[in-house]
């Protein structure tokens, strides 16, 4: 049963499959690395983007959740688990296959927990965390959390550059491939460059499919009711707290996933992922997307994470996107598809007329 | 031996303790009269420290500070007058990006002009070794300096706002906007004075701890994220009690040293901040009645 609400998804679908075959056919297939770690940061941003856009919330802290799924799965990964075999919990849990012996880079063996048990924990610490975190904060309105939830982002990243645990300065290297399934696994192996560019955009294309429906339910509804009005959609019996927090939880764990993925894909994760710079880099890509337009934000934050990462933007990388965010937000707060080159001219002249007129 | 100790901590918390009254001050100023947090407040601080190393290098020491206060000055009404002074009913979110993208695009340009090198002013008087004893405790004559200024402007900006028929302008727009509007108050004039005002104190701020902290492109984020939390302690729009939470929470940092290590110094300002902001949003000495008011 095909509607014209699949037809996004389709074309979507179809725009993944037709990049791939043209970087293959171009020669270019280096590109697809790039294009992959591009895939993990839309992830991020589609939650973010139904936490501002929709429920009108404000996150400058982000990064602080990506960084806590991608940590949390490098830690737990990587943490050698060897010397501690002969106690019974640990043996029980080799047994239960949680934990399993590996190779490691140098020819030894190692004993670490399975990727997927610490993508879970990673997932299940979110949840804990942005629950904690969300209460509170989402109590709080306009300046106040745009301050709260950039504090929680600059704790997660100082906490991240302290800890000797976290690899400091370094980061945390030597990450394990994540093997999804025998024979398909997420690794920055140059052989499986075309399995992990389906397998990122898979993932996407899965939250573009289970947002979109969101949105158009009764729950996207309330969330839209949230941001336009909030006492008055209190006023109709929708439960703003409740919503307002569970559409922070779903960002943040998009975010915790996105982290996960793409640690592994990278084979390690350094604190500049936790940095304020990236939390305002997603917030941007936001707001260039039009706020409230999921396929607006995911076809900006491809592409603008895609020059980015290839360093189309040099020293200037920073600079352009706070030049992007202060351009959007002065001449088009609704999304660059929306510009609106008339209505601004009209409102210019409008003004020059004005004080002529007061004149 | 544990009294000099505790004294000299509080000596280095009382120093730090004023910056971040001085950057609180400047939120508050700004906020008063525009209802904006102003997210690129300690990007005036750095430019104010930057531009008179600089001056420095072709004038005596109190001309380079008077010439990078005037230029932080003009920088603050440009920013003002190109990117806020035009918009009509902007929404809070609208102004919180566009301020953030401010803070960013001056950082970028800081770093294009100056590098990442770590610069700093001389010492005002004597040097880096230079110490007068009070009773037990060393004091560099820089911390006086700091303390004096920032003391100085608290007691300029208090006659300005108090006595001076501008300050008093100032004030009304505060209020209630549109009646001072409807008294003849030029609204927006008032609104780039504002951030006329809060760049000049926040980059003689910066000129003056420029000897002790250093200066560097990046600082701005940081000092921008403590004085908001000073200003909130205080209560927003309450200059007088950023002061006392200003010292307030210099001086827990300057404690906490002692507990726990240097590297989650800054997690201390932002765990205060995250309190504070759930428990009693309207500041230490703030209204909660008045809080309800305010558009924020």
């Amino acid at each position: 049963m095909l509607s014209a609400r699949h037809l996004p998804i389709l074309a979507f679908i179809a725009v993944v499959i037709g990049v791939q075959f043209l970087a293959q056919l171009t020669g270019k297939e280096f590109f697809l690395t790039q294009l992959t770690m591009t895939a993990y940061y839309s992830l991020v941003i589609v939650g973010l983007c139904v936490l501002m856009g929709f429920a009108g919330q404000i996150s400058l802290g982000h990064a602080g959740f990506f960084a806590i799924g991608g940590y949390t799965s490098a830690v737990l990964t990587t943490l050698d688990l060897m010397p501690q075999r002969e106690r019974t919990f640990i043996a029980l849990l080799v047994k239960l296959k949680v934990i399993g012996v590996r190779p490691d880079l140098y020819g030894g063996t190692v004993l670490t927990i399975h990727p997927w048990i610490a993508c879970l924990i990673a997932i299940l610490l979110t949840i804990v965390i942005a629950y904690a975190i969300g209460i509170p904060v989402l109590r709080l309105k306009g300046h106040y959390l745009a301050m709260a939830t950039l504090g929680f982002g600059t704790i997660i990243y100082s906490i991240v550059l302290g800890t000797q645990r976290f690899g400091a300065a370094d980061g945390i290297s030597n990450v394990p491939p994540f093997q999804l399934l025998p024979g398909l696994s997420v690794s920055g192996a140059s052989g499986a460059r075309i399995q992990n560019y389906y397998v990122a955009w898979g993932l996407v294309v899965v939250a573009m499919v289970l947002l979109g429906n969101l949105i158009d339910s009764r729950v996207g509804r309330a969330l839209r009711s949230i941001h336009s009005a909030e006492d008055a959609a209190s006023a109709m019996g929708v439960d703003t707290a409740r919503y307002k927090l569970n559409a922070f939880i779903l960002s943040s764990v998009l975010a915790a996933i996105a982290g996960v993925f793409l640690t592994h894909f990278n084979g390690s994760i350094g604190p500049s992922q936790a940095s304020i710079m990236k939390s305002v880099r997603y917030v941007a890509i936001v707001a260039v997307g039009g706020m409230a337009s999921l396929w607006g934000t995911l076809l900006m934050g491809s592409i603008l994470n895609f020059l980015s990462l290839r360093g189309y933007f040099g020293i200037f990388d920073d600079a352009v996107f706070g030049g992007i965010l202060i351009l959007i937000m002065l001449f088009s707060p609704e999304g660059i598809l929306r510009f609106n080159l008339i209505g601004i001219a009209k409102q210019f002249l409008h003004r020059v007329q004005g004080s002529k007129d007061a004149a | 031996m544990f009294i000099e100790l505790f004294l000299q901590y509080l000596v280095a918390g009382l120093t730090y303790g004023t910056i971040y009254a001085i950057v609180g001050i400047g939120f508050n100023i700004i906020y008063n009269t525009t209802g904006i947090i102003n997210f690129a407040q300690g990007e005036f601080v750095m430019l104010g420290g930057m531009t008179a190393v600089t001056l420095y290098g072709f004038m005596p020491l109190p001309a380079a500070i008077l010439g990078a206060v005037l230029i932080t000055m003009v920088i603050g009404a440009l920013i003002e007058i190109t990117f806020i002074r035009w918009l009509v009913k902007p929404t809070v979110v609208r102004m919180i990006i566009i301020t953030i993208g401010i803070s960013i695009l001056v950082r970028e340009a800081a770093l294009c002009l100056w590098g990442e090198g770590v610069r700093s002013l001389p010492y005002f008087s004597g040097n880096e070794i230079t110490a007068l004893a009070i009773g037990e405790v060393r004091v560099s004559p820089q911390v006086l300096w700091t303390l004096g200024v920032c003391t100085v402007i608290v007691i300029l900006l208090n006659i300005f706002f108090r006595f001076t028929m501008l300050g008093r302008e100032m004030r009304a727009c505060a209020a209630n906007r549109d009646a001072a509007a409807l008294c003849g108050i030029p609204t927006k004039n008032m609104v780039t004075l504002s951030f006329i005002l809060s760049a000049g104190i926040g980059a003689l701020a910066g000129c003056v701890v420029s000897p002790i902290t250093y200066t560097q492109y990046n600082i701005g984020t940081g000092l921008a994220i403590k004085g908001f939390t000073v200003a909130i302690l205080g209560g927003l729009g309450n200059s007088m009690a950023a002061v006392a939470a200003g010292f307030i929470l210099g001086i827990l940092e300057s404690f906490s040293i002692w507990v726990m290590p240097t590297a989650y110094k800054d997690a201390i300002a932002i765990s205060i901040l995250l309190v504070i902001l759930f428990v009693r949003p309207s500041g230490l000495f703030g209204n909660r009645e008045m809080l309800r008011l305010k558009e924020f």
